[in-house]
């Protein structure tokens, strides 16, 4: 039989049976879309985050006091105690390398702020004026924190959207003095409403110079470093000038965790990516599904049409032929079944970005091969058995049937 | 062109051993008319299937124009059909969803012969059997006779050397009966070699040579003169 010949039979005798057909079409559209959404959802999210990190820049360093990395069974790991603080001394040493671009220091905790009689808690960031640049911060109005030496613990406050919303209401905040915790502080600047950077809302901060937050907050310790280098080829010599520098300074130990953009992108990415892979495997297993019941309903139409297989080896088709018919037939199936899964998959990754405009749900190729690949494969697999049984029907039986 | 030389065939149903055929010895000549008689159980459906090379002997020499097509695996055998042997059949076995052009075309798609091809050589045989305005129709819209007609345009098709006919007017009334037998008459004149199962003494008498089957045994086998 030629190609186009066996093909054309096949899509006959499928549609000789419509419902039948159509329920098996069915089965393995959804799997095919299934598979393709949540991958492509998986992949959205993906992105979605690794974009997120990269709005940062990704030639920021993070520095962390205590290591989480190669840590030792000391006591002190085992109790979880850093062994030394990073400090503002350290801060200082760090911003004299020639690959760094930026540094500033960073402190966080949670504050009383009040104006007036009204009062409410905040997340407090003690930091220096080079964060405004490093985590892409707007100013509403006023101006942010001075550049000057982060030493100096100069009472002043720029403080979120929200907080002066709160607090102040209609009324002008700049220049006036509010209390944080037991001191009084004058507020030089509102940030822009816009923006929020991995997880804190900066809608309801309030930044303070990180002298003065270790003052209010009683620490000598920074929460971290945020060093942001040159350009991204100098970023491996700005790890070493951290390690040494922090050597010196701590009687010989590296008692710092060094976190790269990068590496904690490939982190992410890592995760995100497995977690994809295990839903499209989930996906993937409504596919195995629908190629059982490829083969069942192909057992019974080999049940139903006995007669015809015995004809068509009475009419001089072999074994072989009459299982390449089936296996046809049943490729036909998973493939016709296989592209409308493709078009439900890539219409419902449509609409989910119609919700979610931020997630990019576009189905990454390989799983576009993997569901076709997978329908293909489950309807070959699954229509060996019916075909191989149709094969060897014993062509006078299979007419005597009748 | 057939000789089949000591052939035996044996089933076992139900613990007990039924001989189909029993070392049977038959020649046929090319273009011969012949029919094959018998009780129902005698065996001559499993004679029929033998030289349709649908069924394998179990003992015995079968050669088919001079080939020994015992030792020949399934898709051999498959070719062999293809080529030499043309079936007819009591159900007629046509298939429902194909109309009649395409079921007389069926032997043909399955041997990989040319769309262009298939039609060219179904043509003549739908109009000289009386199916043109048949042709685009499905089986459930023909007579019996009509139905068998095609079953034997397809069996012909391939122009095979060998006619194998079971029971073929077993499902038709008197009158389309007589027409297909006309026709397949008609064939065998025009030198195609033409073999007949049936139970009907009315049909199996017209044949040129007669064949009686008993108990997996030829009990007779006569020539008109």
């Amino acid at each position: 039989m030629r190609p186009l010949d066996a093909i054309g039979y096949g899509l006959a005798s499928l549609g000789s049976n419509r419902i039948r057909t159509l329920l098996m079409l069915l089965a393995m559209s959804i799997g095919v879309a299934a598979v393709v959404l949540l991958t492509g959802i998986g992949n959205g999210a993906r992105l979605y985050i690794v974009d997120q990190f990269s709005s940062l820049g990704t030639n920021l360093v993070i520095v962390i006091p205590g290591r989480a990395e190669t840590a030792s069974n000391t006591p002190a790991t085992l109790v979880g105690e850093t062994p030394r603080d990073l400090t503002l001394a350290d801060a200082r040493a760090l911003a004299r390398g020639d690959a760094v671009q930026r540094l500033t220091p960073i402190n966080i905790g949670e504050m009383n702020i009040a104006w007036r009689g009204k009062e409410r808690q905040v997340p407090l960031v003690g930091s220096t004026a080079p964060i405004l640049e490093i985590h892409h911060l707007q100013m509403d109005r006023g101006a942010f924190l001075p550049e000057e030496d982060m030493e100096i613990a100069r009472p002043v406050c720029v403080i979120g959207a929200k907080v002066h919303r709160e607090l102040f209401g209609q009324q002008n905040a700049l220049g006036e003095l509010v209390r944080l915790g037991g001191f009084r502080c004058r507020v030089i600047g509102v940030l822009g409403s816009e923006g929020r950077s991995l997880g804190l809302d900066t809608e309801e901060l309030v930044i303070v110079p990180v002298a003065f937050a270790q003052m209010l907050l009683n620490t000598e310790g920074l929460f971290r470093i945020l060093i942001e280098a040159k350009d991204l080829g100098v970023i491996d010599r700005l790890k070493t000038h951290i390690k040494t520098t922090i050597a010196k300074r701590h009687y010989g130990e590296e008692d710092v965790t060094i976190i790269t953009q990068d590496s904690v992108l490939a982190t992410f990415d890592k995760i995100l990516k497995v977690l994809t892979l295990t839903v499209a495997g989930i996906a993937g297993i409504s596919l195995v599904v629908a190629g059982i019941l490829i083969m069942n309903v192909m057992l019974m139409a080999v049940a139903q049409r006995t007669a015809e297989i015995g004809l068509s080896k009475a009419l001089g088709a072999g074994q072989l032929q009459i299982m390449a018919m089936l296996v046809t037939e049943a490729l036909l199936l998973s493939s016709i079944g296989g592209l409308i899964g493709l078009g439900l998959g890539f219409a419902g990754s449509w609409l989910a970005v119609q919700f979610y405009p931020a997630l990019n749900a576009t189905p990454p190729p390989w799983a576009i091969a993997a569901a076709l690949g997978t329908a293909l494969g489950t309807g070959f697999i699954f229509s060996l058995l019916p075909a191989r049984r149709a094969a060897r029907l014993d062509p006078i039986r299979a007419l005597a049937g009748h | 062109m057939i000789e089949l030389r000591e052939v035996s065939r044996i089933f076992h149903v139900g613990g007990q051993e039924v001989r189909a055929m029993d070392r049977i010895s038959l020649a046929i000549q090319p273009g011969e008319y012949l029919s094959i008689m018998g009780p129902s159980g005698s065996g001559k459906s499993t004679l029929l299937n033998t030289l349709g090379l649908l069924d394998t002997p179990d003992s015995g020499a079968y050669l088919l124009q001079g080939q020994d097509v015992t030792s020949l695996n399934d898709a051999q055998l498959a070719a062999v059909r293809s080529r030499t042997i043309g079936f007819i059949f009591q159900f007629f076995h046509l298939i429902p969803r194909l109309t009649a052009q395409q079921n007389i075309e069926l032997p043909l798609l399955l041997a990989g012969v040319s769309r262009r091809e298939r039609t060219l050589r179904s043509t003549p045989l739908i109009e000289a059997f009386g199916l043109s305005d048949r042709s685009n129709h499905r089986p459930d819209e023909l007579s019996g006779g009509q139905r068998q007609r095609v079953a034997i345009a397809r069996a012909v098709i391939n122009k095979p050397a060998v006619l194998l006919a079971d029971e073929p007017t077993g499902n038709l009334d008197r009158h389309s009966g007589a027409d297909i037998i006309e026709l397949l008459e008609g064939l065998n004149q025009g030198g195609l070699t033409l073999v007949v199962v049936t139970h009907d003494p009315e049909v199996g008498e017209r044949a040129r040579r007669q064949i009686r089957v008993v108990d997996g045994r030829i009990a007779a086998d006569v020539r008109r003169a």
